[in-house]
């Protein structure tokens, strides 16, 4: 019996192209994903990080082959998985606040739920922003905006396709700081797609290192560091390092005792 | 954003004494064109190829700008908030008296235009207020016309258009229709028309709301084809239904393109009043002008213009402000 989690087994999915070939997207991937654990997937573009994501959410449907969420199969987007793009999707017609409040209008639990979306305000640092419309805040504010309202509706599923992807290095760090936060507080499973090697070892306790042409795992990294993590620790270079080989990047092993 | 542009604007007054001096100099201009402007109407004779009128009604008119001029710029000595306002549309109001005068001065001082054409301000202003009570009949029923067919050709066409945006069997058994039929410029159909409704109000009624009706759906259909998927797929994520997706993400988000579709239709409805009046009414300013015409009473002909531009003016100024008041999300970020 499969109790909890995501679990994903020989998926295949294939695109059609402009030019009308077949391409294969992913191919035979199997895994698992513990209830409340934190996943990235890597791996250069093209090797199928967003539709691992988008069949997940069930805005996609795999060719062959099962994907369940606490033994049931997903079907079809729901609100218990929630989903943060790489650009913020926030509806530009919307005030902050009215995004925030999306997802509890449109489930019609809003009237019984109005304090918490000034909760996830709160959550994300965008008090005093409520009645601004997305194009009068920064880039960072916006991703803000969007996790706060992907996660409103307490899914149990967090789904964030390169979230941090066009923000400048500072915010970014500030961010997986606030999504650490977050997880542990609302003890969420979350799936991050990343191509930051460093950010997928911050923050994650299982790392997808994927490779294109056929979209596949090549190899499933487990994170066995405390956290909070040092970006520059000794571990956390070797496991930098190990990533990045098998990304095939950076042949050389570092030597942990150099100094400069 | 307003505060920091207002404030912005009271620094410089501040800084810069001069510029302001100069400024505030245009605050004169209006009255010394008024009082320009009188000089000369009561100053130069009347040509005599013009019949003579019986009421200086230009030499009132221009009494009272002269009055509103020396309020505005008496006004502006006192309150600051005012004047940076007035001071910047001084110039226009300026330019728009002495067009005036050089009106008065073409027409009934020297009648170097076509006396029959081109009739003296006092007979046209004359117009205006002998018949006003006529004209008002004929506007409040142009009016009507173009409201009632203005709603419904605008409600029928974000219908169609969401429809046609969001339902593959309608767009399939709709859409060539559309393409066929749209096109047509609505006053083309007013002999089919004139014949199948049993009133010409109710004729001209459906050819407005037909004008409003074409560029309204496309545009709608447009908007909403041209909306980005993620905004849809979100949406879906967050657990919206395919109808709460269509009044919330669909049609919001198509707004921007129906303003403009519902703004090429009013200028294709205002063609299609006063053709309609034109051909088929006993009344409305659209007759009005055509039937002064025919009595080669060019004085009404231009009273009847002067409403009309108004109506025209204040229905577009009504739908800016409706779309400012619906679109605000897009201040800054649109332009059209
Ligand atoms: N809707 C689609 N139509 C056609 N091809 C697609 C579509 N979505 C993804 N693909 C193809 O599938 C492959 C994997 O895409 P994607 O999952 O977006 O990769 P990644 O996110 O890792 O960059 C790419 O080769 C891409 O071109
Ligand atoms: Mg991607």
């Amino acid at each position: 019996m499969v109790e909890g989690g995501i679990s994903i087994s020989n998926i295949k999915k294939t695109f059609t192209n402009v030019q009308n070939e077949t391409i294969t997207a992913l191919l035979n991937i199997n895994l698992k994903i513990p209830t409340g654990s934190l996943t990235s997937l890597i791996g250069p573009s093209g090797c199928g990080k967003s539709t691992v994501l988008r069949l997940i959410a069930g805005l996609n449907h795999p060719d062959s082959g099962t994907l369940t969420l606490d033994g049931k199969q997903i079907e079809k987007p729901g609100s218990d998985r929630g989903f943060m793009f790489q650009q913020h999707t926030l509806f530009p017609w919307l005030t902050i606040r009215n995004n925030i409040a999306f997802s509890l209008k449109a489930q019609n639990i809003y009237k019984e739920n109005a304090s918490r979306v000034d909760e996830f305000i709160d959550l994300v640092g965008l008090k005093g922003f409520e009645n601004y419309y997305p194009h009068q805040l920064s880039g960072g504010m916006c991703q803000r905006a969007s996790l706060a309202r992907a996660i409103v509706s307490h899914p149990k599923v967090l789904l964030l396709d390169e979230p941090f992807g066009a923000l400048d290095a500072f915010t970014r760090m500030n961010m997986q700081d606030e999504l650490l936060r977050i997880w542990k507080e609302r003890n969420m499973t979350m799936i991050m797609v990343t191509h930051d090697v460093d950010e997928a070892i911050y923050v994650s306790d299982q790392i997808v290192v994927m490779s294109p042409r056929p979209g596949r795992i090549i190899k499933i990294v487990d994170v066995k560091l405390a956290r909070p993590r040092a970006r520059s620790s000794n571990d956390f270079l070797l496991y930098r390092s190990k990533i990045l080989r098998l990304l095939n990047f950076g042949g050389t092993e570092i030597q942990p005792e150099f100094s400069i | 954003m307003a505060d920091i542009k207002g404030s912005e604007v009271e620094t410089t007054g501040k800084t810069a004494p001069g510029f302001a001096k100069s400024i505030k100099i245009s605050t004169i201009l209006p009255i010394v064109a008024a009082a320009g402007a009188l000089i000369v109407n009561l100053g130069l004779p009347d040509s005599a190829e013009h019949p003579i009128a019986e009421h200086h009604y230009f030499a009132g008119a221009l009494c009272v700008l002269l009055a509103f001029a020396g309020i505005a710029f008496i006004t502006g000595i006192f309150s600051q908030k005012f004047r940076t306002v007035y001071q910047s549309k001084a110039p226009f109001y300026s330019g728009i008296i002495l067009f005036l005068s050089l009106c008065d001065i073409l027409t009934a001082k020297t009648a170097l235009l076509p006396v029959l054409y081109f009739p003296s301000l006092d007979r046209v202003l004359g117009v205006l207020i002998e018949d006003f009570s006529f004209i008002c009949k004929c506007l409040i029923y142009s009016l009507r016309l173009q409201f009632v067919g203005w709603l419904c050709g605008a409600f029928c066409g974000i219908s169609t258009g969401v429809a046609l945006g969001f339902i593959p069997q309608f767009k399939y058994w709709t859409y060539p229709l559309v393409r066929i039929l749209g096109p047509i410029p609505s006053t083309a159909w007013f002999p089919l028309v004139l014949v199948s409704f049993p009133t010409v109000v109710s004729a001209s009624t459906f050819l407005i709301a037909l004008a409003v009706w074409f560029p309204t759906t496309v545009l709608t259909m447009n908007g909403i084809n041209n909306i980005q998927n993620s905004y849809f797929e979100v949406a879906e994520t967050m657990g919206a239904s395919k109808t709460y997706v269509i009044f919330h993400v669909g049609i919001p988000a198509a707004m921007p393109h129906m303003f403009i579709g519902l703004f090429n239709g009013t200028c294709a409805s205002f063609i299609t009043l006063v053709t309609a009046e034109m051909i088929g009414a006993k009344c409305g300013i659209g007759w009005y002008i055509n039937w002064q015409k025919e009595m080669m009473a060019y004085a009404n002909v231009y009273a009847g213009l002067i409403v009309m531009s108004l109506i025209c003016y204040c229905f577009i100024t009504l739908l800016f402000y409706l779309r400012d008041k619906v679109l605000v999300w897009q201040k800054g970020v649109i332009k059209w």
